[in-house]
């Protein structure tokens, strides 16, 4: 049906897209598990908050697990070079992640104010750490990850945990972070009401600032960063071989697609105005409209991160070669094809009855809803 | 090269978190079938008794299922962080059942398990069940998916090796998906899930009626679990048998070394009770052993022959020697792509390439290998015989165990006034984990006995490992242990307390010890 070539593109476009979907789904579960500690200060405002996602969050975590699925399935070498280089990354997003589930699970079924407490912090770390990392992750792709092939195609990863929190990666991690408590701030003003909602409203907005700032900073620090460039020839359609390239490191490579083609200006331009609008939207009380301006800026943060780099994938700093583009690092002409037809046909079912899900369990989950749920409710 | 530390100490950390995960996963695929049962008749009678019973055995559902997701994350993966040449060699044709299970059965039966326990107010009767079967349904073909990357690698069909890319690739999905090796591990395994779900329904049941609590609860518990746990260890024993059909090398190879069958014998071979088995000689002492039988199960005939493990290996030993051929001039391609007398040499003996490979533990350049090297090879094509040959039995043990259980438990439920006796009420409760040991032992029997590869005949295990230091291993493992070790405790003191509190959890005012709230 598509030649290779086209299909290497919808694939980074469909792992773009499973990307924007975990962040925007459950990021903002993990954006209520960051504020839960500062916006519930009694226990029943706690399991106010935690209600509010209690009925979604395991579906939405799904992305997350299909995410790493599909970059197995599409991308295997970017998923076997990125999950052991970034190994003490992958098991502290794993660890904190654990707490999810349990927290969410456990809490409630014991009435002790340590063993909630414990709990709560749990759901802080498996809504505040994830996103952290994610962003280190992608602020090191940006700067290159010190990783080759022999030929045999076995990846030696040569740099250390530490080297992975630099000021910029660091810088980005923030992003990431405050990018996700917004998502979760404006998905909780939605769902709740009085003080629990005027303190994410507030939670929100300072989150938006601290967001936009460190994407500009972000952007105008990526000037100064080497980009990478293919030097040779690209054959889209050719099979995969990572080490069949030259790369080249320049200056202002990352800023090179904006050039080519200006539209992607967008992209960043969204990232802005839509973490802006959710702040003031969420000051006027549109907080539907709100959580839908924070997902399109999401849209607008990844998307940009996307068109900078685009085709690199992960970049090697001590093998330019060696990196991984979209044209040498994906599956087989027909895997692509298969999983791009499950895709198609299964996502929107996924969005069907999760909307669904979602209608049902809608309005405020209020104080009194806990009291009458008191065994059923989280 | 590769130590073989971190290849032992990869292992170890799969096998702990695989077998951890899959104390929770059995129950979770048995239990929800349970609660669409007790829902339905909730449904069709309007008796609530039978929403109270989903609802309580939902809430220890929703327990086990916690630990069933967070230790599932580990597992989709472990693969990229501590096997990414596995990954990168198969990941063409192993990541796409992965995703697809995520996609189709996941995102399933997740979403669904949230409205499970959160809609039973704002959905109708019917809706509410259909969430429920739905969640099943999710349940079931996650499973189904999982089974098919790991038929997978014991029967790997429907792909071929690429040396350009230099991995396998996927070459007919639909041989992947019908997999006969894979289909026989579904029915096998979620059959082994029923049989857990039901055990667990009716031990606690049998506890409520030891101890003539909640009576009218926990006969009707009983009576579900009991029939359903009939029929499922039916089909485990049935299907079991099933996938010892004689499919492919892998099955082959696990058979004579589950059996001890040093020696191919005369068909229709005969099945092994007990042995004594001398693995340094390679023989057996003494057997006990039923004439036939194994024949007419191994082979459905009279006359085809089981091979046995000297001749397995025998015939390996040839596969080794024509795969140095195929590493040498694989490794002359990827130096130089246009030597065309290495294309034609790789090309002749590209099939057995997966067995040069097993030279790699032992001899970087396997064309330098000793005969004393290849005997080594040749003898790590099969796994230890004593741990299979045990295992299985205790497996197949308590299968029986349990299906004279299941069967006395129904048998006394179809009797005038319902009298199951004590002893067999607490015959039941001794008898809680013999599933969860069955299905442990069934794990390390399917993924022990396809040692020393991770894609049997295709790709070894030693050099499926991600290229970390020792330290990172030893971290990680120590991390995974403490932390599940935690959560293992945590979960089994509330599952207990839900147990010990009854259907009063529900703090509906319909059951004994209810809880009391300030």
């Amino acid at each position: 049906m598509f030649d290779y070539g086209t299909l290497k593109i919808i694939w980074w476009l469909l792992v773009g897209v499973l990307l924007v979907g975990f962040a925007i789904m459950d990021g903002h579960d993990m954006g209520v598990g960051t504020l839960l500690p500062f916006v519930g200060r009694s226990d029943i405002e706690r399991r106010t908050v935690i209600n509010t996602v209690g009925a979604h969050w395991e579906g939405n975590q799904v992305w997350f697990v299909t995410a790493g699925g599909a970059l197995f399935a599409a991308w295997p070498l970017v998923y076997a070079t990125a999950f052991s280089g970034f190994y003490w990354a992958m098991m502290a997003a794993l660890w904190a992640l654990f707490f999810r589930p349990v927290g969410f699970t456990y809490r409630s079924k014991i009435q002790n104010t340590t063993w909630r407490s414990t709990w709560d912090w749990g759901l802080f770390v498996g809504g505040f750490v994830p996103p952290v990392i994610f962003g280190v992750a992608f602020g090191n792709l940006l700067q290159g990850v010190p990783f080759q092939f022999d030929p045999l195609l076995v990846s030696t990863y040569t740099g250390n945990f530490w080297q992975l929190l630099n000021p910029f990666a660091l810088l980005v991690g923030v992003v990431s972070s405050a990018m996700l408590t917004l998502q979760g701030g404006a998905y909780l003003a939605h769902r709740t009401e009085g003080v629990i909602q005027a303190r994410a409203v507030k939670a929100a907005g300072g989150a938006a600032l601290v967001m936009v700032a460190g994407f500009v900073a972000a952007g105008v620090w990526l000037q100064w960063i080497p980009g990478f460039r293919i030097s040779s020839v690209v054959d889209p359609s050719a099979l995969p071989n990572p080490l069949g390239k030259t790369v080249v490191l320049e200056t202002g490579a990352w800023m090179a697609n904006y050039a080519i083609q200006p539209l992607l200006w967008l992209l960043p331009a969204l990232g802005i105005v839509g973490a802006l609008a959710a702040a003031g939207l969420l000051r006027a009380r549109r907080t539907l409209t709100a959580f839908v301006a924070s997902s399109l800026a999401i849209v607008g943060v990844i998307g940009t991160a996307g068109a900078s780099m685009f085709p690199f994938v992960m970049p090697s700093s001590t093998m330019p070669a060696a990196s991984l583009t979209v044209w040498d690092s994906v599956s087989s002409h027909l895997t692509l094809g298969i999983m791009f037809w499950a895709t198609l046909i299964l996502m929107p079912l996924i969005v069907l009855y999760t909307s669904w899900a979602y209608s049902v369990m809608r309005g405020k989950v209020t104080a009194a809803y806990i009291r009458e749920n008191e065994h059923g409710a989280y | 090269m590769i130590s073989e530390q971190l290849v032992d100490l990869s292992r170890l950390q799969f096998a702990a978190t695989a077998l951890y995960h899959f104390l929770f996963v059995p129950l979770t695929i048995g239990m929800v079938w349970l609660l669409v049962i007790m829902e339905s008749v909730y449904v069709m009678t309007g008796n609530v008794i039978w929403k109270d019973m989903t609802r309580f055995w939902g809430k220890l559902f929703g327990i086990n299922f916690a630990l069933g997701v967070t230790t599932g994350i580990t597992l989709e993966f472990q693969f990229g962080t501590n096997w990414a040449y596995y990954s990168h060699y198969v990941g063409d044709i192993f990541g796409a059942p992965l995703a697809i299970e995520g996609l189709m059965a996941f995102f399933l039966e997740s979403t669904m398990i949230g409205l499970f326990f959160f809609g039973w107010d704002r959905l109708s009767r019917t809706q509410h069940l259909m969430v429920t079967v739905l969640m099943a349904v999710g349940t079931n073909l996650s499973a189904l998916w999982i089974l098919i990357a790991n038929g997978w690698m014991q029967n790997p069909v429907g792909a071929e090796f690429s040396y350009q890319t230099m991995r396998m690739e996927m070459t007919d999905f639909w041989a992947v998906l019908f997999n006969p090796v894979a289909q026989a591990k579904f029915v096998h395994t979620v059959s082994a899930g029923y049989v857990t779900g039901a055990m667990f329904v009716l031990s606690i049941s049998s506890w409520y009626l030891l101890r003539g609590r909640d009576i009218e609860f926990a006969k009707r518990s009983f009576r579900v679990a009991a029939a359903f746990g009939l029929a499922s260890v039916c089909s485990v024993i049935v299907l079991g048998d099933e996938s010892g059909y004689t499919v492919g090398e892998a099955q082959q190879t696990k058979m004579a070394a589950l059996e001890a069958m040093w020696e191919t014998k005369p068909a229709p071979a005969g099945l092994t009770l007990v042995a004594g088995i001398d693995e340094a000689a390679q023989k057996n002492d003494w057997e006990i052993e039923i004439p036939w039988v194994m024949g007419l199960i191994g082979t459905r005939s009279t006359t085809q022959q089981i091979p046995g493990i000297h001749d397995i290996k025998a015939k390996n030993r040839e596969r080794i020697e024509r795969g140095i051929h195929a590493v040498a001039a694989l490794e002359a391609l990827r130096k130089n792509p246009g030597d065309a007398a290495a294309k034609a040499r790789f090309e002749q003996d590209k099939a057995d390439l997966g067995f040069g490979l097993l030279l790699k533990k032992y001899v970087a350049d396997v064309r330098e290998a000793t005969p004393e090297i290849i005997q080594k090879a040749v003898d790590s094509t099969v796994p230890r015989v004593t741990p299979m040959f045990w295992s299985f039995r205790v497996m197949v043990g308590l299968g029986f165990l349990m299906l004279a259980l299941f069967g006395l438990a129904f048998w006394s439920t179809l009797r005038t006034g319902f009298g199951p006796p004590r002893w067999l009420l607490r015959g039941a409760l001794i008898m809680l984990p013999a599933p969860w040991i069955s299905c442990e032992l069934g794990w390390f029997v399917a993924e022990y006995g396809r040692q020393p590869w991770t894609i049997y005949g295709v790709l070894p295990t030693h050099l499926s490992v991600s290229t970390l230091s020792l330290n990172s291993l030893y971290g990680s493992l120590a991390g995974f242990i403490g932390f599940y070790t935690v959560l293992l405790v945590v979960e089994i003191f509330l599952m207990v307390k839900f147990a010990r509190m009854g259907p009063g959890s529900l703090g509906t005012g319909r059951y004994q010890q209810e809880p009391i709230h300030a």
